[in-house]
């Protein structure tokens, strides 16, 4: 690989033109409304068409008006759509956007020999192109795309600084935002203007394909990672920016180890965008898989454990003249996971193992104690307040009992002024061990 | 309701100058020395009597792609999810161009188009999986979940199709017809493979036509019911992916995602039922797809894949206006004609109500007030928050249907036809009212809204069932008197005059 000036130039167009799509992709993300990015980069193509035949010149100014006046027309086609024919929204947004994109599609057939347009360079661009177009303004020589791309970066800066708490305000709740006094409706076209100008700002350089991934998805791995708003921006924008520089980097040498050329770097960025979602979306903390698994797999665990000891503790009741030798046979071992929550109480020393039989530790036993109490406690309160029989009682109790902290066990004990015994006429346990209560009598007495 | 009208001219000319700003775009094309001929009568006869075999095959092959997608697409609608074809014909590009390189690899021509049709399939089918995944597992919702993938795997597709156009044995440009479509190169043998296909999903559409019917309108019905839920889903989505497969040569990626929600959500405008939506779904489709070939036959450099979207969406438009069931004009006809009547049963009311607070209540002598007595313009204009001018309508309406009189300058009485109405529209309104608080615990003073709102659309049944709710408490059923003091602009006024005075007299 080697590196010269026109990859540096090639990465930083990439980075500024994904980190403004990144910024304004969360708003669509949060308002869920990621397709719109789809269908508004699409639909420019009008836009451009007629600005370019109007004016005849490929000049920046027209096209970007004549983009975002698309834009907008798509959002408010959309809306229009949608509201006086009664169409779900996302119909109303397929129809729109098809029906332009083909409307562009004519125009620049129709008009090709005069258009230097090419449907082609808008859906993927020529960002190996760029550095080819070079500019000296201020002293400063850069692709004139650089330039552009910086200039609607800052303006998309600016206006989520300026907007900031409006814009969390409508992206969360539009109608409180509304009761509050400020039009959500006005926030929505102008984010669509925005994404309109954003799209026109990068197509020319990265294509609009590039621009749908940088709208969606650093904005959706960053929502798997925060909850915060601000954070989330932050987020985005820096996975964009990394997806940019990766994705060139891998352009240019990953087909080169299956022994192919380089290729298409926009198409790479969006790649490497999406392997950095799919390691968010294993590996957040609290929204990844991995996450969820393990967190998952910890419930089931202690459910596990906390029933093989309620089991060991109601048979210590049953056969109250050897208290603390059970039966091996007792408890279900032939689920892996009751065989992992046996491992796990015997390490912890809530149980010991003692040839074929298990024992309750003292520990082990105030543990099952309070659980055995939760699901009594339970089964009195359903019988009191449900109209339920005796033999349904149970199962939910079995459901619950897990989930019963002292706070509750409390309430329902007072609730229930104090029960002894359960509705099947067993004893509800006390708090601690009747022994630790006769103690703290005797020293009392 | 003028704000609603003003949108609606908007959107009126809006739609009207869509294609005109097509035909103006040629206009100035045309400056540019590419004119657009008319095609002669001999090539308007060649093209519609089907003469050209050329023609007969993409017109064939693209009714049938539009039935197809038709027919599939209406399912898709109705289960709201009309942009899942946009994500999966998205999702099939790295399939075909990796199918490509493997059939390259392993020395074949690498457009074996079965070949590359399987790899599309395969593709589009890792696609819905993974869209189905993130929506399973995260937070995000189907919208994220399926831009992210179609951008992410058309990305792909791009840096496939970039590393094919570098590879020695190139020849790429026929991958890109994937994306952009070459319906008027159609083989035969292609046009031949569409139809197949479009016969395969008419055929199970039709045998699993009930669990479908089932499906979108119900769900959750359909789960209770013991249907496999996902297992449907996944016909509908795998006759998507096969439709997008075939169709993506033939018009492209794009147009074919307007294939599958246009002409469906134009069909919607038209009927509330199933099967005649699934089958002016699939007539919208075909039609468009002859006259896409058509125009593209006949006018030069038009491309057809683009013009068929385009016929598409002018009937759309047609049918967003026009349509009977849902249309736009339809539906404002239907609330110009029920607020008519509502005004005119709100004016007999304010007539009838306004002679009977003058008089006695006693049965013949109503009636011979009501039509005798007449009211002036002004106190009717106090009756309720109307414009004088929609009032003055509201009466022109009303003595053109002969159920007011005109009496002296600006003073009307009910006709006998008219005294029946009114009779019938008060007690509507006074039997509500009884009902409400009677039954709905409401107290007078506040039940005379919801009844404004209720006496125009209660039935005779329903005005049964009042009276035999009623007739043990209220033996004075045949026209109950007003359980409140007729509101009227007039009166609350009155009354606010006379509290304030009797309070500054008390304070004095």
């Amino acid at each position: 690989m080697d590196w010269t000036t026109l990859d540096t130039w090639i990465v930083i167009t990439g980075v500024l033109s994904a980190m403004s799509c990144a910024l304004i992709g969360n708003f669509l993300v949060l308002r869920k409304m990621s397709m719109m990015g789809d269908a508004i980069s699409h639909a420019v193509l009008p836009g451009l068409a007629v600005a370019f035949l109007i004016s005849g010149s490929r000049g920046s100014i027209t096209m970007f008006v004549g983009a975002a006046i698309a834009g907008l027309l798509t959002a408010l086609f959309t809306q229009w759509i949608h509201k006086f024919g009664k169409v779900e929204e996302s119909a109303a947004m397929g129809v729109t956007f098809t029906a332009l994109f083909a409307i562009g599609l004519i125009l620049i057939v129709r008009g090709a020999d005069s258009i230097d347009l090419d449907p082609g360079c808008v859906l993927y661009g020529a960002i190996e192109l760029v550095p080819l177009d070079m500019v000296t303004f201020l002293g400063f020589t850069c692709p004139q795309a650089v330039w552009i791309l910086g200039c609607v970066l800052l303006i998309n800066i600016l206006f989520t600084l300026l907007l900031y708490k409006e814009l969390r305000l409508t992206c969360f709740d539009p109608a409180l935002a509304t009761t509050l006094g400020i039009n959500a409706n006005v926030m929505h076209y102008v984010t669509m203007t925005l994404v309109a100008i954003t799209t026109v700002a990068s197509f020319e350089s990265v294509g609009s394909i590039l621009v749908i991934a940088m709208l969606i998805v650093p904005a959706a791995a960053a929502h798997l990672l925060t909850n915060r708003y601000g954070l989330m921006l932050a987020l985005s924008m820096i996975f964009a920016a990394t997806s940019a520089a990766l994705g060139h980097i891998s352009a240019i040498t990953v087909p080169t180890w299956f022994g192919f050329a380089d290729t298409s770097t926009a198409g790479m960025i969006a790649v490497v965008a999406g392997l950095l979602f799919s390691l968010v979306m294993l590996f957040a903390p609290h929204q990844g898989i991995l996450s969820k698994i393990w967190h998952q797999l910890r419930l089931s665990l202690r459910i596990a454990s906390e029933d093989i000891l309620g089991k060991l503790y109601r048979l210590e009741e049953a056969t109250s003249d050897q208290p603390t030798y059970t039966q091996a046979v007792a408890i279900p071992a032939n689920k892996w996971i009751n065989r992992l929550a046996r491992m796990d109480l015997s390490r912890t020393r809530k149980i010991t193992r003692e040839q074929n039989a298990y024992r309750l530790t003292e520990q082990g036993r105030n543990v099952a104690r309070q659980l055995v109490r939760s699901h009594r406690l339970w089964e009195s309160y359903v019988a009191k307040h449900f109209d339920l029989n005796v033999d349904h009682l149970h199962d939910s109790a079995e459901r619950t009992e897990h989930y019963i902290t002292q706070t509750m066990q409390q309430e329902m004990i007072e609730e229930l002024r104090h029960v002894q015994t359960d509705p099947h006429g067993k004893k509800i346990p006390n708090q601690q061990s009747d022994e630790a209560n006769s103690n703290k009598k005797g020293r009392k007495a | 309701m003028s704000r609603s009208r003003i949108y609606f001219f908007t959107l009126l000319i809006i739609f009207f100058s869509c294609p005109a700003s097509v035909t103006m775009a040629s206009g100035l094309s045309s400056i540019r020395d590419t004119s657009m001929s008319l095609p002669s009568w001999d090539m308007l006869m060649r093209v519609f009597l089907l003469k050209d075999y050329n023609t007969r095959v993409v017109m064939f092959g693209t009714m049938s792609l539009g039935l197809a997608a038709g027919v599939i697409g209406t399912m898709m609608l109705l289960r709201k999810r009309a942009l899942m074809g946009d994500a999966l014909s998205h999702a099939t590009l790295p399939g075909i161009g990796l199918a490509f390189i493997i059939m390259i690899q392993f020395g074949g021509s690498g457009k074996y188009l079965p070949g590359l049709l399987l790899g599309a399939s395969v593709s589009g089918a890792i696609g819905l999986g993974c869209i189905m995944a993130i929506r399973h597992w995260t937070r995000l919702k189907e919208d994220a979940a399926m831009g992210i993938v179609l951008s992410v795997f058309f990305g792909l597709g791009i840096a496939i199709l970039g590393i094919i156009q570098k590879m020695q044995t190139g020849q790429a440009s026929g991958l890109q017809s994937f994306i952009y479509g070459k319906t008027a190169a159609m083989l035969a043998q292609d046009a031949k493979i569409i139809a197949l296909v479009a016969l395969l999903i008419v055929a199970i559409c039709s045998l699993m036509f009930k669990e479908l019917k089932l499906l979108c309108f119900d769900a959750t019905f359909a789960q209770s019911q013991g249907w496999p839920i996902f297992f449907l889903d996944a016909i509908i989505m795998a006759l998507i992916i096969i439709v997008t497969v075939i169709g993506l040569q033939a018009v492209g990626l794009i147009l074919m995602i307007a294939l599958l929600v246009i002409p469906p959500a134009a069909a919607r405008f038209w009927t509330e039922k199933l099967l005649p939506m699934i089958l002016i779904a699939a007539g919208i489709g075909a039609a468009s797809g002859f006259a896409g070939a058509a125009f593209s036959a006949l006018l030069p450099r038009l491309p057809a894949g683009a013009i068929i979207v385009v016929v598409a969406s002018v009937i759309f438009a047609l049918s967003l206006l026009f349509g009977t069931a849902r249309g736009v004009v339809h539906r404002l006809i239907d609330h110009t004609k029920l607020s008519r009547k509502v005004a005119q049963q709100n004016l007999l009311r304010a007539l009838f109500e306004r002679s009977e607070g003058s008089r006695s209540l006693s049965e013949q002598n109503l009636s011979a007030n009501a039509s005798a007595a007449s009211t002036s313009f002004k106190r009717l204009l106090l009756a309720r928050s109307w414009s004088p001018r929609k009032l003055r309508r509201t009466i022109r309406h009303a003595i053109s249907r002969q159920l007011v009189r005109a009496r002296q300058y600006n003073h009307f009485s009910l006709t006998s036809n008219g005294l029946a109405e009114a009779r019938r529209v008060v007690r509507n309104h006074r039997l509500w009212e009884l009902y409400l608080i009677n039954h709905a615990d409401i107290a007078p003073s506040h039940v005379d809204r919801g009844a404004d709102e209720l006496e125009h659309i209660l039935g005779p049944s329903m005005v049964d069932e009042l009276l035999e709710l009623l007739a043990v408490k209220h033996p004075e059923l045949a026209m109950p008197p007003s359980p409140h003091v007729i509101n009227s602009r007039s009166a609350a006024a009155r009354a606010e005059r006379h509290r304030s005075k009797t309070g500054s007299a008390k304070r004095t």
